[in-house]
């Protein structure tokens, strides 16, 4: 990816940045919840009208909806992202405090992911439709069938409650709490992606070249390694981008479940006291994180793919 | 061809599954044992047993019942859903491939901009902040999964328009709207249409995550994310709360990918392999 084109790309992801935190911005001034009262209510102070109506001004709530809108952005470009109402405190230190769970539960899932889904999908292409093959793409297909929050929950009753291997319920982040998050998430996500590594190895096995090589007596490993893995490489960092997209939504909801200290149980708790500058803080840190990986993924293939180093196509 | 007449008894046995689902949720009212929202307090956290084949909930409700019922919420959600993107999504992209200039460049952009942000994570927050509820669910996944059939059916007309008897169609005085409807539409229909089909599954699944994170269907209905989210207070003593509608969303979800997938194969039989 040469500067220019980068220069494009990051424009591109600002315009969209604009675009989905307008979109959640006037989400925010539609919704029927008001978040005064909300953040009123948990105070359990006796509210009179003219209360309400000064935390709405001190809010800024009370603003027509384009003044509310500039004033935010106007915020977000110096760095600001306002106060969470119910953690009473900046969004960007919230934020901040979330992350690492997430994070470290992101990189551990997909790693795991990987070291599932690689090796199943390479099998699966090289056996194809023999018994190994049928039975690797019967397990992801019903992989793929799975509620992911029903997974934790079998994982947490079996594995959990029943033989007491790991702790039930989050609270710190520690290796033994991580494991069966992990788990779910890595086994939602490796459904998926065995298919994809297996459609990708085949495509590359199914060339002229690989036949030529085979006649030629070179044996299979030398073949699988030397020759259609890194080809296949390619398609494959691409749709691991995506399901890191899918990944970023899935980690809320499992959260949720384990209630594991991260961004997305974080989120839906701001979605439900309506604390509404969170919610927007947050939906714009996914979309940066996201954008940011799909970055990293296509520079990534200027140094994988040598056709495209020298400038060519 | 061997092979197209096992795809088509394939195709016709899932169908026979998905009709069977549909029953189930068309006639849950003869079908449950017990009334869904019939609250007896005295039986409440029952263990299956015959009386109640999956057990009570906490409230005592016939957990059985509820999954039939639940049936019902989950396909009427799913099917508007997947009507709502098909429609609308295929209206905008066939706009933006005819139409081409000025229409089509603000749309597509529109939806790059869609595309380039992961949608669940959209979809939960629109949800969450128009007030948890089915309809708001549905608005919620429309919103961000609508995209993907405005890309195909845009991309579908691009590659119709340059065919001759579009072109006859235009030099003989057909009006554009007639065309649209006559010419484009029943082309790009079978294509849409295995799409939408494929995509019932995932919709399901998305459906029951948001009800199940409290941003779709609301007690008391009966529908199986919810319910999974209210047996999971209950794991420690009840975990047929939990098992049962899980495995409801798994069955339902399972039939509904197989019959897409072999939709798709008898459609397109090329492809299959």
């Amino acid at each position: 990816m040469k500067g220019k084109e980068l220069v494009h790309r990051l424009m591109q992801m600002l315009i969209t940045l604009f675009g989905v935190s307008l979109l959640t911005f006037s989400l925010m001034y539609l919704s029927p919840g008001d978040p005064v009262e909300m953040l009123l209510e948990v105070a359990d102070t006796i509210v009179s009208e003219e209360t309400i109506a000064e935390t709405r001004a001190q809010l800024g709530l009370d603003k027509p909806f384009h003044v509310q809108y500039f004033r935010w952005l106007a915020g977000v470009l110096q760095g600001d992202m306002g106060m969470s109402y119910s953690a009473k405190m900046p969004v960007a230190d919230r934020l901040w405090q979330s992350l690492p769970g997430t994070m470290v539960l992101a990189a551990s899932a997909t790693v795991t992911m990987l070291l599932i889904s690689v090796p199943c999908g390479i099998l699966s292409a090289v056996y194809r439709n023999r018994p190994l093959d049928y039975l690797i793409r019967g397990i992801s297909f019903l992989g793929v069938s799975m509620p992911s929050f029903w997974v934790g929950l079998i994982l947490l009753y079996v594995l959990g409650l029943k033989l007491r291997l790991f702790p039930i319920a989050g609270g710190e982040v520690s290796f033994d709490r991580m494991v069966l998050p992990t788990l779910t998430l890595a086994i939602a996500m490796a459904a998926k992606y065995t298919r994809q590594v297996r459609t990708a190895v085949l495509e590359e096995l199914g060339q002229e070249y690989i036949t030529g090589a085979r006649i030629r007596g070179v044996p299979m490993h030398k073949i699988l390694w030397r020759h259609v893995l890194p080809n296949a490489c390619l398609p494959l960092i691409t749709l691991l981008g995506l399901q890191i997209g899918w990944l970023l939504g899935g980690v809320a909801v499992i959260e949720m479940v384990f209630s594991w200290p991260g961004l997305g149980k974080m989120a839906v708790h701001a979605i439900e006291m309506r604390d509404y500058p969170l919610v927007q803080g947050f939906v714009l840190w996914i979309a940066v994180l996201y954008m940011g990986i799909n970055l990293l993924v296509d520079i990534s293939y200027t140094y994988l793919d040598p056709r495209l180093k020298k400038g060519g196509c | 061809m061997g092979s197209l007449t096992k795809d088509k008894f394939l195709f016709w046995l899932y169908t026979f599954f998905v009709l069977l689902i549909l029953g189930f949720a068309i006639f849950a009212p003869w079908l449950a044992p017990y009334d869904p929202y019939d609250a007896v307090m005295r039986q409440s956290l029952q263990a299956p047993s015959d009386e109640h084949l999956f057990g009570t909930d906490k409230l005592g409700r016939d957990c059985l019942s509820r999954i039939i019922y639940g049936a019902r919420t989950s396909l009427m959600m799913t099917l508007s859903l997947v009507a709502v993107i098909t429609v609308v999504g295929t209206f905008i992209g066939v706009l933006a491939g005819y139409m081409g200039g000025k229409v089509d460049t603000v749309l597509m952009r529109i939806v790059d901009m869609m595309l380039a942000f992961p949608g669940i994570v959209l979809a939960i927050a629109i949800a969450g902040m128009l007030g948890g509820n089915i309809v708001n669910a549905i608005l919620a996944l429309a919103a961000v999964s609508w995209t993907k059939y405005a890309r195909l059916g845009r991309s579908l007309t691009l590659k119709l328009r340059q065919r001759d008897f579009i072109a006859a169609a235009v030099t003989s005085g057909s009006k554009p709207l007639h065309i649209l409807w006559r010419h484009i539409l029943p082309n790009i229909l079978p294509t849409i249409v295995v799409t939408a089909s494929m995509d019932i599954g995932t919709m399901i699944m998305e459906l029951a995550g948001l009800s199940f994170l409290g941003f779709g269907a609301q007690p008391p209905t009966p529908e199986w994310g919810l319910m999974l989210n209210e047996g999971r207070q209950h794991i420690q003593t009840a975990p047929w709360l939990m098992l049962y509608p899980g495995a409801a969303i798994l069955i339902v979800v399972t039939i509904f990918n197989l019959w897409g997938d072999s939709l798709r194969d008898i459609m397109d039989p090329q492809r299959a392999n």
